[in-house]
C-alpha cells in the first residue's frame, strides 16, 4: 500500500486549539489570593483531624476528607526543598531564560509552594536555603502577585 | 455476566448549576464524592480504586485523574481515567462495573464531572472532529444533531411540535428533581418560538451547559450486601462507538444504540422492552432524540416514536416513564451526564428517588450518548441477576 | 488473579516525525502487526480498549481518530486516557470481569504534532501554578535535583543511564535514537534545566503499539505461546508537587509491592530477569529501581556503575533502549510491556537477554512520577 504514495508530498495542516478559559478559583483560592493581593499575607488551611497546614490552601483535607475550617497565617519565609534553572527557552516559559523555579516550604506550612526564585545567581541556589517572598508592586489576585522568593 | 456480581451501593451528585463560582473543579468533585460516601455510609478509606473522567478541553487541564486526587480522595490509591466524549459518564459506569466484577477491587468509586462554564463548549467540542476533513464544516455538537433530526423528519414526517412535546415532558419532570439545573416548565409554543440555533433545532430543544459532578460507588456482591440492603444490581452493559467521520453515520436512526441495546436484550432475555422495562434514563441531549432513539431502543417501530410520546406513555404515571429526573435537557455537565443517568436509575431501583420516584421498579435502563453518534447502555435490576 | 496472557504484540517504529502517517495509519499498522503476530483476525477480538490523550492529539475525544483503524466498528470499545500500561490494565480487567475472552489494546501519540512544553504545561494547576510556565522538563528537573541531593547520586551516574540505553538501542531496529555515547558526551550536551542535559532527556516521538490480551482458555487457541500476566498494580501519589517528597516514589513502591505480591516475587532483585522501565529522564531509571527495591535506597547509581543493569549484567534494564531512545508518550508504557513480551518469547534478536523467564514493565502517568503502573510477566504459567 505504501507504493501508491511514492513521490507524493505529505501535506501538513497547521491549526491551533483556541479555547479561552475562565477558571473559577472558588471561595478558598479566592481568599488566599486576595490576602496576598490586599494584605501581602500568605494563608493556609488546617485540617482538624491531622493538623496539617496546606499551602496552597485546600477546602477539604485530601486524606482525611474533613472540611478544613481553620485558616492560619503562614510565614513569608521558608526553606527551599527543590529547584531547577530553565536554561533552554522552552515554549511554556513566560520570560527569557534563565528562569529559576523552586518548591518552598514556608514556616508554618506542611506543604511546599511552587514558585519562582529571584535576586539570586542560578549557580548559587542550594537546596536548604532560606528564602523570603518578594511581593509584586502591582497585584491582581494571581499567584504572580508574589514576584519570586529570594535568599535571605 | 461477570465473575462477580456488582451493585451500586451509593450515589451522590452536586446541585447542578450553569456556573459554580464558589468552587474550583476539585472542590466540585469532592462534593459529589462526599455525598456518595454518605449515601453508602462509607468513608474514603473504604474505597479501593477510583475511576474518573471528563472531557479535557472543557476545563483545559491535562491528566485530570492526576490533578483531581485531592477532590477524588485518590491519594495513594489506584486511579484510572476514561474519556469517550459525551459517553464518558456511562463509559465510567461500565468501567467501574468491570473493575469490581473482575474481583480485583471490592469497592470502587466512579466519578464524572464537568465545569462547562469554564470554557467555550462549542469550541471545545469542535476539536473532536477530524482536523482535515470535518472540523472546518461541523461546528460543535449541534450541527450533527440537527442533520440527524432533519433526516428523520424527511423520512417519517415528524414535526418540530413532536420534538417540543419531549421538551415539555422533561422540563416538567425536572421540577421534581432538586439536583436539576433547569427547573421551570415550558410549553410547546415557548419551544417553537425560542431562537433557532441550527434548523430544526431551537434553543429550548437542546440541553444547557452545566457545572456538575456525580459519584457512584460500586461494590461486589458479598460486600455490597453487607453495606446496605438497598442495592441496584448491574445486569448487563454494552456499547457501540461506531462512527469516526461524520459522513459515515446513518442519519435518522441511531444504529449504535440499536446494536448496543440488542446485545443487552439478547444477553438478558428481554424480548419486549416496553413491557419489561419499568423506567429509562435516556441520554437525550436534544428533543428530537426523544422521538428517534426510543425507536432505536425497540420501544416503538420506525417512524412511530412521536406517536408513543404523544400517548403519554413516557410521562410520569405512564407505562414506561422516561427521564423522571428531567434528563439531559434538565442539565448537562457532560463528563458527568452519562453517570448521572446511571445514578438516577440507581435511585429509582433502590426507591430513593423521592418526588421523582417511579413505583415498583424492577428492571431499568440508563444510556449514554456521544456527539459522534456513539451509544452506551446499562441494564439495572432490583434483584440479583441469576447468572 | 486469574490467568490471563498476552498473545500478540505489534509496534510501529519510533520516529521523530512520522509525517506520512495519521493517527489512524499508526493504529492500522500496529493493530495489523499484532493480529499477524497472534495469528488472529478481527473476528477473534472480543473488545477493544484504545489509549490516547486529548492534549497530545490536539483533539477532544482523541479515541475517535483510531477507533475504526483499531477494529472497533460494531464492537464494545472504551478508551483510557493515560499511559499505555493503564490502558492495558483496563483491557485486562474487561477480561477478568468475565465479559470478554480477548481484548485488543492500542496506545498512540504523535509528539511531532504538538508543542510538548505547552501540552505538559497544561498539567499544572490553572489557579496556582500554570502561569509560572513550568512543563514536564522543568518539573522533572526539580525532582532530579532533589533525588541527587538526598541520595548523593551524581551527574555521571545519570549520564551512564543515557550511555547504556542509547547504546542498547543500537540493536533495536524500532528505536529512534541508537547512539554510541560517552559520559562526557552527555555532560557536555546542552543544559536544558539544571541538572538535566539534553542527553539526560528522552525525545518526544511518534509511535503506536497494539497488544492482544486473552483469558486462559483463549490464550491457547492461536499461534503463539502465551506470555502470562502474573501481577499488575497501579497507584497514584499526591498531585501538588509540594505535598510529597519529590525525591521518593512511594506510589511506585506501593504499586510494585502489590504487583510483586500477586506474582509471588519475594526477592525482586533476584527473581526478575529483565525490566523495561519508564526512563523519560535518566534520573528516573535510577529512582524507580530504588523505589521498587531492586537497588537499596541511594545505591542504584553504584549498581549501574558495577554493570548490574547492563544487557549482560545480573538484571538488564531497558535492553530495548528505553524511552531515552524513543518516547511516544502514552504508547510508551505499552511498548515497555511489549518489549518484555519479546524478551520472554526469546524474540528480541540482538538485544535479547539470555534465558529471560520473568520480566517487569513499568509505566508512569502524571507529573514527576505521580502515578505508576507495574506489570509482572512470566513465560511460565
Amino acid at each position: 500500500m505504501e507504493d501508491i504514495f511514492e513521490g507524493i508530498e505529505p501535506m501538513v495542516y497547521q491549526s491551533r486549539i483556541n479555547i479561552p478559559y475562565n477558571w473559577w478559583a472558588g471561595d478558598t483560592a479566592s481568599k488566599f489570593l486576595l490576602a496576598i493581593r490586599d494584605e501581602r499575607k500568605i494563608l493556609g488551611t488546617k485540617c482538624d483531624s491531622c493538623n496539617r497546614v496546606f499551602v496552597p490552601p485546600r477546602k477539604t483535607c485530601p486524606t482525611c476528607f474533613t472540611d478544613n475550617q481553620e485558616w492560619v497565617n503562614v510565614s513569608d519565609v521558608g526553606i527551599l526543598e527543590a529547584f531547577t534553572v530553565a536554561r533552554r527557552q522552552l515554549a511554556a516559559l513566560p520570560g527569557k531564560v534563565p528562569i529559576c523555579f523552586g518548591l518552598i516550604k514556608l514556616e508554618g506550612a506542611d506543604t511546599a509552594l511552587l514558585h519562582y526564585l529571584g535576586e539570586v545567581d542560578p549557580g548559587d541556589i542550594k537546596i536548604g536555603m532560606r528564602v523570603q517572598a518578594r511581593f509584586a508592586e502591582e497585584r491582581q489576585g494571581k499567584i504572580t502577585d508574589i514576584a519570586y522568593f529570594r535568599p535571605i | 455476566m461477570g465473575k462477580k456480581r456488582v451493585a451500586i451501593v451509593g450515589t451522590g451528585q452536586t446541585h447542578h448549576k450553569s456556573h459554580r463560582p464558589d468552587v474550583n473543579g476539585q472542590e466540585l468533585i469532592n462534593e459529589a464524592v462526599q455525598r456518595a460516601l454518605e449515601d453508602a455510609d462509607l468513608t474514603i478509606h473504604d474505597i479501593e480504586a477510583v475511576i474518573i473522567g471528563n472531557m479535557d478541553h472543557f476545563e483545559g487541564i491535562n491528566y485530570v485523574d492526576c490533578w483531581s486526587v485531592d477532590g477524588s480522595g485518590g491519594t495513594m490509591k489506584p486511579i484510572i481515567k476514561l474519556t469517550t466524549g459525551g459517553t464518558t459518564g456511562s463509559t465510567l459506569a461500565i468501567g467501574g462495573y468491570h473493575m469490581v466484577a473482575s474481583g480485583m477491587f471490592k469497592k470502587v468509586l466512579v466519578i464524572g464531572w464537568e465545569k462547562n462554564s469554564e470554557s467555550d463548549t462549542t469550541g471545545a467540542i469542535t476539536t473532536a472532529f477530524d482536523a482535515v476533513w470535518d472540523r472546518q464544516v461541523y461546528a460543535g455538537a449541534i450541527s450533527g444533531l440537527a442533520a440527524e433530526a432533519k433526516s428523520y423528519m424527511d423520512q417519517y414526517g415528524a414535526t418540530n411540535k413532536d420534538a417540543a412535546r419531549v421538551v415539555v415532558r422533561d422540563r416538567k419532570h425536572a421540577c421534581n428533581n432538586p439536583y436539576a439545573q433547569l427547573r421551570k416548565e415550558v410549553t410547546i409554543e415557548e419551544v417553537l418560538n425560542s431562537p433557532m440555533l441550527s434548523d430544526p433545532v431551537h434553543l429550548l430543544d437542546i440541553c444547557p451547559r452545566t457545572d456538575g459532578a456525580c459519584a457512584v460507588i460500586m461494590a461486589c456482591e458479598d460486600v455490597a450486601e453487607k453495606i446496605t440492603d438497598r442495592l441496584d444490581w448491574i445486569w448487563a452493559a454494552a456499547n457501540r462507538h461506531t462512527y469516526t467521520y461524520l459522513g459515515d453515520a446513518t442519519y435518522g436512526h441511531l444504529d449504535s444504540l440499536t446494536r448496543a441495546s440488542q446485545e443487552v436484550y439478547t444477553k438478558t432475555g428481554i424480548t419486549e422492552p416496553r413491557k419489561q422495562i419499568d423506567v429509562i434514563e435516556l441520554y437525550q441531549p436534544y428533543s428530537f432524540a426523544g422521538i428517534m432513539w426510543i425507536e432505536s431502543l425497540g420501544l416503538a417501530e420506525l417512524g412511530k416514536g412521536a406517536e408513543y410520546i404523544w400517548s403519554g406513555a413516557t410521562d410520569m404515571g405512564g407505562e414506561l416513564p422516561i427521564n423522571p429526573s428531567g434528563g439531559v435537557i434538565g442539565c448537562n455537565p457532560i463528563g458527568a451526564t452519562g453517570l448521572i443517568r446511571c445514578a438516577e436509575i440507581a435511585l429509582q431501583v433502590t426507591g430513593k428517588a423521592d418526588a421523582r420516584q417511579v413505583p415498583d421498579v424492577n428492571l431499568a435502563i440508563s444510556t449514554g450518548f456521544g456527539g459522534c453518534f456513539w451509544s452506551d447502555i446499562i441494564l439495572h435490576g432490583k434483584n440479583k441477576p441469576d447468572y | 488473579m486469574e490467568n490471563a496472557a498476552i498473545i500478540g504484540v505489534g509496534m510501529t517504529r519510533i520516529e521523530a516525525n512520522k509525517i506520512r502517517d495519521t493517527f489512524a495509519d499508526l493504529a492500522w499498522e500496529a493493530v495489523n502487526k499484532a493480529l499477524d503476530d497472534a495469528g488472529m483476525n478481527m473476528d477473534d477480538i472480543d473488545n477493544i480498549v484504545t489509549t490516547s490523550n486529548d492534549f497530545w492529539d490536539g483533539r477532544t475525544i482523541s479515541c475517535m481518530a483510531v477507533s475504526d483503524a483499531s477494529g472497533a466498528y460494531d464492537k464494545n470499545v472504551s478508551c483510557v486516557e493515560g499511559d499505555g500500561t493503564f490502558g492495558a490494565f483496563y483491557g485486562l480487567i474487561r477480561i477478568l470481569s468475565g465479559s470478554y475472552g480477548t481484548t485488543l489494546v492500542t496506545a498512540h501519540s504523535k509528539g511531532s504534532e504538538g508543542i510538548s512544553s505547552l501540552i505538559t504545561n497544561a498539567t499544572f494547576d490553572p489557579i496556582y501554578e500554570r502561569a509560572l510556565g513550568l512543563d514536564m522538563i522543568t518539573g522533572c528537573a526539580m525532582q532530579a535535583g532533589a533525588f541527587m541531593h538526598r541520595t548523593g547520586t551524581t551527574a555521571e551516574q545519570l549520564a551512564m543511564v543515557s550511555v547504556k540505553n542509547h547504546g542498547n538501542a543500537r540493536h533495536n531496529p524500532l528505536a529512534q535514537l541508537p547512539m554510541d555515547l560517552t559520559i562526557d558526551d552527555v555532560l557536555n550536551s546542552e543544559m536544558i534545566a539544571d541538572p538535566l542535559h539534553k542527553l539526560d532527556c528522552s525525545p518526544v516521538s511518534d509511535g503506536c503499539c497494539a497488544m492482544i490480551i486473552a483469558n486462559e482458555e483463549r490464550a491457547f487457541q492461536y499461534k503463539r505461546d502465551p506470555v502470562w500476566i502474573k501481577g499488575v498494580a497501579f497507584c497514584s501519589d499526591t498531585y501538588f508537587l509540594g505535598d510529597r517528597d519529590l525525591s521518593q516514589a512511594r506510589s511506585l513502591t506501593e504499586a510494585a509491592r502489590k504487583a510483586f505480591a500477586m506474582a509471588g516475587i519475594g526477592n525482586p532483585a533476584n527473581d526478575i530477569d529483565v525490566m523495561e522501565l519508564y526512563d523519560a529522564f535518566t534520573y528516573q531509571e535510577l529512582m524507580w529501581l530504588e523505589a521498587m527495591g531492586i537497588s537499596a535506597d541511594g545505591q542504584a547509581g553504584r549498581d549501574l556503575e558495577e554493570g548490574r543493569f547492563a544487557i549482560d549484567g545480573d538484571l538488564p534494564v531497558n535492553p530495548s533502549g528505553g524511552l531515552l531512545s524513543g518516547h511516544p508518550v502514552i504508547a510508551a508504557g505499552l511498548i515497555r510491556i511489549g518489549e518484555v513480551v519479546k524478551q520472554l518469547r526469546g524474540e528480541a534478536g540482538q538485544y535479547q537477554v539470555k534465558g529471560a523467564q520473568r520480566g517487569v514493565a513499568q509505566g508512569v502517568n502524571g507529573r514527576c512520577g505521580q502515578s505508576h503502573c507495574v506489570w509482572v510477566l512470566d513465560k511460565n504459567k
